[in-house]
Parts: C-alpha cells; structure tokens; sequence
C-alpha cells in the first residue's frame, strides 16, 4: 500500500468518525441536563432504603454490588496472574539487597508521610460509604504507604513490614469476603447480596447494614492487591541488582 | 458551562496532548501522573468526588510506579545483555 492511498483511507475514516460524532454531539442534552431517571431516583430512594450517606458507595457495594464483585474479582485475577508469572521465573533470592534510600530527606520526609498516609487510608475506607472514598480509593492509598517505607527506607523494611505470605492471604480473605457477604444472604433468604443487617443511623458508621462489611473486603482485597504487584515489581528489580553482584 | 469547567477541560487538553507527545517513557509516566492530576481536578470541579479519588490513586500511585519499575528492570536486563 503506497502513502497516497494510506492517507487517503485514513481521510475517509477520520470524516466517517467525525460525521458520527457530529451526529452524536447534535443529539445530546443540554450542556449539564442530566436526563437519565435513575440518578434522581436513587437520590430519593437511597436514604430512605440504605441509610448511607454517600449514595454512590450504596450503588457500588449494594443496588450494583454483582458488578463490584466481578471487579473485585477481575483485580484478584489479574494479580494472582502476575505473581504466578514472575515469581515462576524468579531464581535470585534478594534477602540480601537492601537498596537503602540514600537522601537524609527523603528519609525525614517519608517517615512522617507513612502514618499520615495509612491514616488517611483508613479513613478513606472506614468513612468510604458516608462520605467520598470506600474501600478501593482507600486500599490504593494504603498500598502507597507501605511503598513509603521502600522510598524512604529500604527494600528489607518493605518486605517485612508487607510479608509475601500475610499479604497473599489478605487478598485472598478480601475477595473471599465478599463472596461470602452474598453467599450470606442466600443462606438468610434472601437474595444474593441483598442487604439483611441492621440499616443503622444515617450518617453513622454503623449504617447501610452490609455495605460496610462489602466495603472493608474490598478494602483489604484492595490493598493487599496492590502491594502484591508493587512487590512483585520490586522483587524483579531486586533480582537483577543481586544478580549484578 | 461556567470558567472553572472550561479551565479544567483546557488543562486535561493541554496534559493530554502533552503526555502523547513525550517520547521518554520515564518522562511520560511521570507526566502521566500530573495529567492524572488535572483530571482529578475536572472531577471535582464537575462534582464527582468518587470518581476523582479512584482516579488520584490510580494516576499518582498505582500507574507511576508499575511504569517506572517495569522500566527499571527492562533497562537493567538490557545492560546486561549487551
């Protein structure tokens, strides 16, 4: 195929797509005007029937909690996929790296950050369905102060404070959880995941009944997700700088 | 649509576009993760807090650090290799 007719084509597709969006754009509401029902609705209903002042964490963890699930559930594969590939491949042991950080500020500064951030962690997952947050922003956040103590410190003092082991089992008892949470409800009589505890004070901690529960799972599930993969790269560079010696 | 909305779409756009241009891949996650920020900025400014708290962590922490490692070790394993 020549240049010519390369672009030529690429021409006909760009006025084909820009027709279409064109088209689209033309047709949509208002800038601003939310058309759909089922926002407005669940606004209405959600305080009523859930009791959790963040209605988006009531979507997530109950009127869409199949969804989550999946989600939870797509991560946890992911992760166990990648464990799986390099740890097999994997034939240095890097007990012996330590990979200190070097800079007296970042050390200062990185060992005042690790509590603020695992606190802000917390209370990210803790308030996640009263205010924004929940238990995937807060697992994040949590992975990243563990990943503080390897910038700031050194490779030896991540993995102790994040053992392989404790962290596998904590992804695997997250995910689990959830799953349990619905299996829970069926064997009560309900429905999968329907929600059957005590829906608590609005605005309390106590609310929302088991999106509280779905929730913390999620955060553990979460964080120890992403700890794992940040080991798991680190892991592969450690190796190489044992090799190295 | 008010100022601060056109403000924020203008710094997506600007970051956006800036991030594809980059060549470096080290530069482009570090890039990546302001241009995240710029989105975290959109997010709020359009009320979606949840949204632009996933997005943070996702762009600052998790995206960053898996690039820059991975890149880490290619690099290393190619030194050796020649």
């Amino acid at each position: 195929m020549t240049r010519q007719s390369r672009v030529g084509l690429c021409a006909v597709g760009l006025a084909g797509l820009a027709a279409l969006l064109a088209w689209g754009i033309a047709g949509l509401e208002p800038f601003g005007h939310y058309p759909g029902p089922y926002g407005t609705i669940l606004n209405a209903v959600e305080p009523q029937e859930r009791h959790a002042a963040n209605v988006v964490a009531a979507v997530v963890f109950d009127y869409r909690g199949v969804d989550t699930l999946g989600e939870e559930l797509i991560l946890f594969c992911a992760v166990m996929g990648l464990a799986f590939l390099l740890r097999e491949n994997r034939e240095e042991n890097t007990r012996s790296v330590r990979d200190r950080a070097s800079s007296d500020a970042v050390r200062a500064v990185g060992i005042v950050a690790v509590p603020v951030v695992v606190l802000l962690a917390l209370d990210l997952i803790a308030h996640g369905y009263i205010t924004p947050g929940g238990g995937f922003q807060g697992g994040v956040a949590a992975s990243a102060g563990l990943l503080l103590v390897y910038l700031a410190g050194d490779w030896r003092a991540m993995r102790r404070a994040g053992p392989l082991r404790l962290v596998d089992v904590a992804e695997a008892g997250g995910a689990a959880g959830f799953v349990v949470v619905g299996f829970a409800t069926l064997i009560a009589g309900g429905a999968f995941l329907e929600n059957l505890l005590p829906l608590g004070t609005f605005g309390k901690l106590t609310s929302g009944g088991t999106i509280p529960v779905a929730n913390w799972c999620v955060g553990l599930e979460v964080s120890a997700a992403f700890v794992l993969i940040f080991l798991e790269f680190l892991e592969e560079i450690m190796a190489e700088r044992a090799r190295d010696r | 649509m008010i100022g601060v909305q056109i403000a924020a779409l203008a710094l997506v756009a600007a970051f956006g576009l800036a991030v594809v241009l980059v060549q470096d891949l080290v530069r482009v996650a570090m890039l990546y993760g302001i241009y995240g920020l710029t989105l975290v900025v959109l997010l709020v400014v359009f009320q979606a807090p949840d949204v632009a708290l996933s997005e943070l962590v996702v762009s600052m922490v998790a995206f960053p650090v898996i690039v820059v490692t991975a890149l880490a070790t290619i690099r290393r394993r190619e030194r050796r290799g020649q």
